[in-house]
């Protein structure tokens, strides 16, 4: 079959400097150098008419064709860049015969998430959280599922600070089966669900990336692993704001994304409350020296006062 | 729009056969019957990928049109779902490429095809491959130096299950083990939508000396048709898939 065939292709690695151009489009891009490497294909960071982008290229065509129906697809979720945005799509035929699929995206340069909260605070956990809230209410309201949410498939860009997905090549349309996953991230690894397409199985996942975050290391699934998450997520202290939204979405309780983030802006409400009354009262504790010290002062100028007047 | 049948089997295995009718022959007949045969070959932690024994694992699914991976225990619950989808993807794009070449001349597939058409036929695939209602029979080998990789072997069945029930297609699955007590292969659990049950049945595997892969492949085949007369219909919408391609 013509697939086992694709199969035996050579893996391609590309020095720096290698130019290619489009079997199709004709459109000539340089190669920078390697970004990374997936289970379909290799990311180059490349220029093309002066300005930076991302190539993918891989010889599992099919899949690369998926992916690319995906990016499209999200370009139409209005009022917003879920993924990528897609900027060619084209075949590159090498010296030797061989045709390689390979698309070009927006370059998105930023810093891990992990990195970016042990760096900048613990503050931004909430922020990323609505954050991500936000963003996969808008895909799943336009009819798609993430699919393989996971740490190293988010971006924290700068100028504004804003996570961005970099690849969505999970993306499932909603009520089908779940395309891609990574176990940790996954609610069907944990015996807590299938690995149908919807929202709550996003929400799952999306409390797996705040976990990974503070369990690098991530951890096994046990017989009973309801509990041992519920422990896992207890056990962080900067997550203890976030508790209890973040148990339901474990437990699947929520049917929407609004419905946990109106859940999680609540909570920060609260906690913004809570200082701002915690800084009030400071100042009422603050008052009583300031006014000992007015007292003190008005006594020793009494007391002056009093022996000018002996004298 | 009536969706057709895949059919597939799965064999899960170690090393080499040493028993029989060569295995990768009886792959290609089967496959000749609308039958993919993957194969998953399963490596000691201290084997390199290219043991000797594991070159039939390629050499089987090559000629019964199948997808084959050689892996290493812990991975194994994501390979087995992994092959199975693309099998099912694999095969449906061979019919698509089928009707490709009835209409754009026999020398055209999918990659003669511009990209942004591409896009559209691999929607069509992906879309069968969701509704399209499933068959496997699932082939484990419990010879001697299986015995230890069996319980990674039935997590990782139920864990495909739980993935093939969340498609919108139906799924029927049945287990058998080779070698057997007396024949080639044993029956584990006979056609059923979940594997949930297996657990049971699972420890109560004995592990044999010899390794008939051939001769087991063979009764898997005829499994398929041992579902009365039902299979002869199905056979006929599986035709439709072919016709209803794109």
């Amino acid at each position: 079959m013509k697939m086992n065939q694709t199969w035996k292709k050579q893996d391609i690695d590309f020095k720096p400097g290698t130019q290619i151009t489009g079997k199709w489009h004709k459109k000539q891009y340089k190669i920078k150098r390697k970004l990374g490497k997936g289970a379909i294909g290799t990311v180059y960071l490349c220029e093309s008419g002066g300005k930076l982008a991302a190539l993918k290229i891989s010889d599992k065509g099919t899949s690369m064709t998926v992916e690319v129906n995906v990016l499209k697809s999200l370009q139409q979720v209005q009022g917003s860049r879920l993924g990528p945005y897609l900027l060619d799509v084209d075949d590159w035929v090498s010296p030797y015969g061989v045709t390689y699929s390979f698309y070009v995206m927006e370059y998105l340069k930023g810093e891990s998430m992990s990195l970016f909260i042990k760096s900048h605070g613990n503050v931004w956990v909430g922020v990323f959280l609505l954050q991500l809230l936000e963003d996969l209410e808008k895909l799943h309201q336009s009819g798609w599922v993430f699919g393989d949410l996971k740490l190293d498939n988010l971006m924290v860009l700068s100028s504004p600070t804003r996570v961005r997905w970099v690849d969505v090549g999970g993306t499932t349309q909603k009520g089908r089966a779940i395309k891609e996953y990574t176990e940790f991230y996954d609610r069907g690894y944990w015996g807590l669900g299938t690995r149908k397409a919807e929202p709550s199985y996003d929400l799952f996942a999306l409390v797996m990336v705040f976990l990974n975050i503070y369990y690098p290391r991530r951890f096994e699934r046990v017989p009973q692993s309801e509990k041992l998450l519920y422990k896992k997520i207890d056990n962080v202290k900067p997550l203890e704001p976030y508790r209890n939204p973040l148990k339901k979405a474990i437990a699947g309780k929520y049917q929407s994304s609004a419905e946990m983030k109106r859940d999680v802006v609540k909570i920060l409400y609260q906690v913004q409350n809570k200082s701002r009354i915690k800084k009030k009262s400071n100042q009422k504790v603050s008052n009583i020296p300031f006014y000992i010290e007015i007292g003190g002062i008005s006594v020793i100028a009494l007391g002056y006062y009093l022996i000018s007047l002996l004298f | 729009m009536k969706k057709g049948t895949l059919k597939q089997i799965l064999l899960i295995t170690d090393g080499c056969s040493n028993k029989g009718e060569d295995p990768a022959g009886v792959a290609a007949l089967a496959y000749q019957q609308g039958i993919t045969v993957n194969v998953i070959g399963i490596l000691d932690d201290d084997q390199t990928e290219d043991a000797e024994g594991l070159r039939e694992v390629e050499d089987i699914a090559l000629s019964g049109g199948g997808v084959s991976q050689i892996v290493y225990r812990e991975t194994l619950s994501q390979t087995v779902q992994m092959v199975t989808r693309q099998a099912m993807t694999q095969t449906i794009q061979g019919f698509v490429n089928k009707e490709l070449k009835q209409i754009l001349g026999s020398n055209q597939s999918l990659e003669d095809v511009e990209p942004e058409k591409r896009g559209e036929i691999m929607e069509v695939v992906e879309d069968l491959g969701e509704t399209s209602d499933l068959e496997v029979v699932v082939l484990v080998d419990t010879s001697a130096s299986m015995h230890e990789k069996l319980p990674t072997v039935k997590e990782s069945l139920i864990d495909l299950s739980i993935s093939l029930n969340s498609r919108i297609g139906k799924n029927r699955f049945c287990i058998f083990s080779f070698p057997g007590k007396r024949k080639d292969i044993q029956k584990v659990l006979d056609w059923s939508p979940q594997l949930n049950s297996i657990s049971e049945v699972f420890p109560k595997l004995t592990s044999g000396g010899i390794t008939p892969t051939g001769p087991a492949l063979r009764e898997a085949m005829y499994q398929f048709g041992k579902k009365s007369l039902l299979r002869s219909f199905r056979n006929e919408n599986e035709s439709d898939v072919e016709e209803t391609g794109y």
